[in-house]
């Protein structure tokens, strides 16, 4: 009997580990491209632009993810109440409320936070690269934008690996966070069994899965920043 | 009327401020076919300012800059930014400090802007690189990146990396200023060679006697105008005025 409820609740817990894992490379396939948009917006000579992308960030770093996953999730159905209290009926909004789920709104919060902060580190690693190689890219007649894809951005790569890093293993240990909207996520799962069972083991099954997960991310960061070290 | 000799550079009354800072007051030189120009003149004299605005680096005030006839600003009035692309391609400018591509091997470097820009096949981009680097006495460094190279051998793939695009004209900012005496040795020999091979080059340098041995005709500038122009002996050896007799005191004893 008991045996069997604790199989149960390590496959309950697999399940959980695949939707940590699915939040995890979503957030950063959607985040990392996302990003350079960002970060060129910032840069941008455009002082509208630059000052909008600007607040942006300060927005989005400076408040806690937990409030921007609550928003994003449950914003458009306060946003069809509200619309219903002052009168009006959009059957758009009526459809995308209907529609609306818990696990997209927590890719979307996430990716979003997230391209904030790789954002400024891809800003930061663009601006780091000397203007001597745009020079010597504009006298070899290369066009801006060859100049930026062949020349600066790979140098770019390098430079920013280590920061990526940091943020990445932030990131699997933030998946945690979406329990928040009711993403049956890892950690979630442990607490539901945890106090099914009276015991500790599923927040220590959990604890060992972040921390075998960041070892790899570990792992795979330093052998990426091997492969680079090929210049320097 | 007998002058059948084409014009590459040809520089009138060209001016440039940074902010309230004049640093180039009003200077017009040309430069022929094959001739060799060197620029001397104290630190902050405006000479490398020079070869940044014919590398269209930094935008003039006023003036006119024309390269093989083809005008790149009219008394200050720049042509259309889509002709501006082909200008820039008649002149290749050797930096100071190389500012070869680190994440490229010596190959690469030589070979990336002929392939995107001028649009070569890979096979022949290769081949005029692997000759350029043969002739710089570095084809055994192709596979190298640039970090394994001492400061001449990066400064001879750069050179080499700029004549892969065939310029009309070669420009030189200081391309011995970041090397120790050693190295400058080597980088010297091989402009020298370039100008025995009659290839038209402006070079800015501290090397006096270098300057001297290689040029055509010199200019020497200070404070953003040509103090004195002409045959490179006659300017060096007996400075007509003063200013550049006291410039090349250090140099002449």
């Amino acid at each position: 009997m008991d045996f069997d409820k604790y199989i149960k609740m390590l496959k309950a817990m697999l399940d959980g580990s695949v939707v940590s894992l699915e939040i995890f490379f979503l957030t950063l396939l959607f985040a990392i491209p996302l990003a350079l948009p960002i970060a060129m917006g910032r840069m941008s000579k455009n002082k509208l632009l630059a000052g909008s992308t600007n607040v942006f960030l300060l927005i989005i770093r400076g408040t806690p993810l937990m409030l921007q996953l609550l928003v994003v999730y449950f914003g458009p159905g306060l946003f069809v109440i509200w619309l219903k209290n002052m009168g009006y009926e959009i059957a758009f909004f009526n459809w995308l409320n209907s529609w609306w789920k818990r696990f997209p709104a927590a890719i979307i919060a996430l990716s979003i936070n997230y391209s904030a902060y790789f954002a400024e580190i891809y800003r930061g690693g663009i601006e780091s690269i000397p203007k001597g190689q745009y020079e010597a890219a504009k006298v070899l007649g290369f066009t801006p934008v060859q100049t930026f894809f062949k020349i600066v951005l790979p140098q770019v790569v390098k430079r920013i690996v280590p920061a990526m890093g940091n943020e990445v293993i932030t990131l699997v240990k933030d998946t945690a966070l979406v329990s928040i909207i009711g993403v049956a996520e890892l950690l979630m799962v442990a607490k539901e069994r945890q106090s099914e069972l009276f015991s500790f083991t599923p927040l220590f099954i959990a604890g060992v899965f972040y921390f075998i997960m960041n070892w790899g991310v570990s792992l795979a960061f330093a052998k990426l920043e091997k492969k680079l070290s090929y210049y320097h | 009327m007998e002058n059948t000799e084409q014009e590459i550079i040809s520089i009138k009354n060209l001016r440039k401020s940074f902010g309230n800072t004049e640093i180039i007051k009003g200077i017009s030189f040309s430069v022929y076919k094959g001739e060799v120009l060197g620029i001397i003149g104290p630190s902050g004299s405006g000479k490398s300012t020079i070869l940044r605005c014919i590398s269209q680096l930094e935008t003039v005030t006023d003036g006119s800059i024309s390269i093989c006839g083809q005008p790149l600003v009219t008394d200050g009035v720049y042509v259309p930014k889509n002709q501006r692309h082909d200008i820039v391609l008649k002149s290749g400018l050797v930096f100071q400090n190389f500012n070869l591509f680190p994440h490229y091997s010596v190959l690469k470097n030589v070979t990336a802007a002929q392939i995107a820009v001028l649009k070569k096949s890979p096979e022949e981009a290769r081949q005029t690189a692997m000759e350029l680097l043969e002739r710089m006495g570095l084809a055994n460094k192709a596979d190298n990146y640039p970090c394994e190279l001492s400061g001449g051998q990066q400064q001879r793939v750069s050179i080499a990396r700029a004549l892969a695009l065939k310029p009309e004209v070669l420009l030189f900012d200081e391309p011995t200023s970041a090397l120790d005496p050693e190295l400058t040795g080597e980088i010297l020999a091989v402009i020298k060679e370039l100008a025995e091979e009659k290839m038209t080059m402006v070079v800015v340098t501290h090397e006096m006697a270098f300057a001297r041995d290689i040029s055509s005709e010199v200019i020497f500038m200070d404070g953003g105008v040509i103090i004195e122009q002409g045959n490179p002996v006659e300017v060096i050896n007996n400075p007509r005025t003063e200013r550049t007799k006291a410039f090349l005191a250090r140099f002449n004893n």
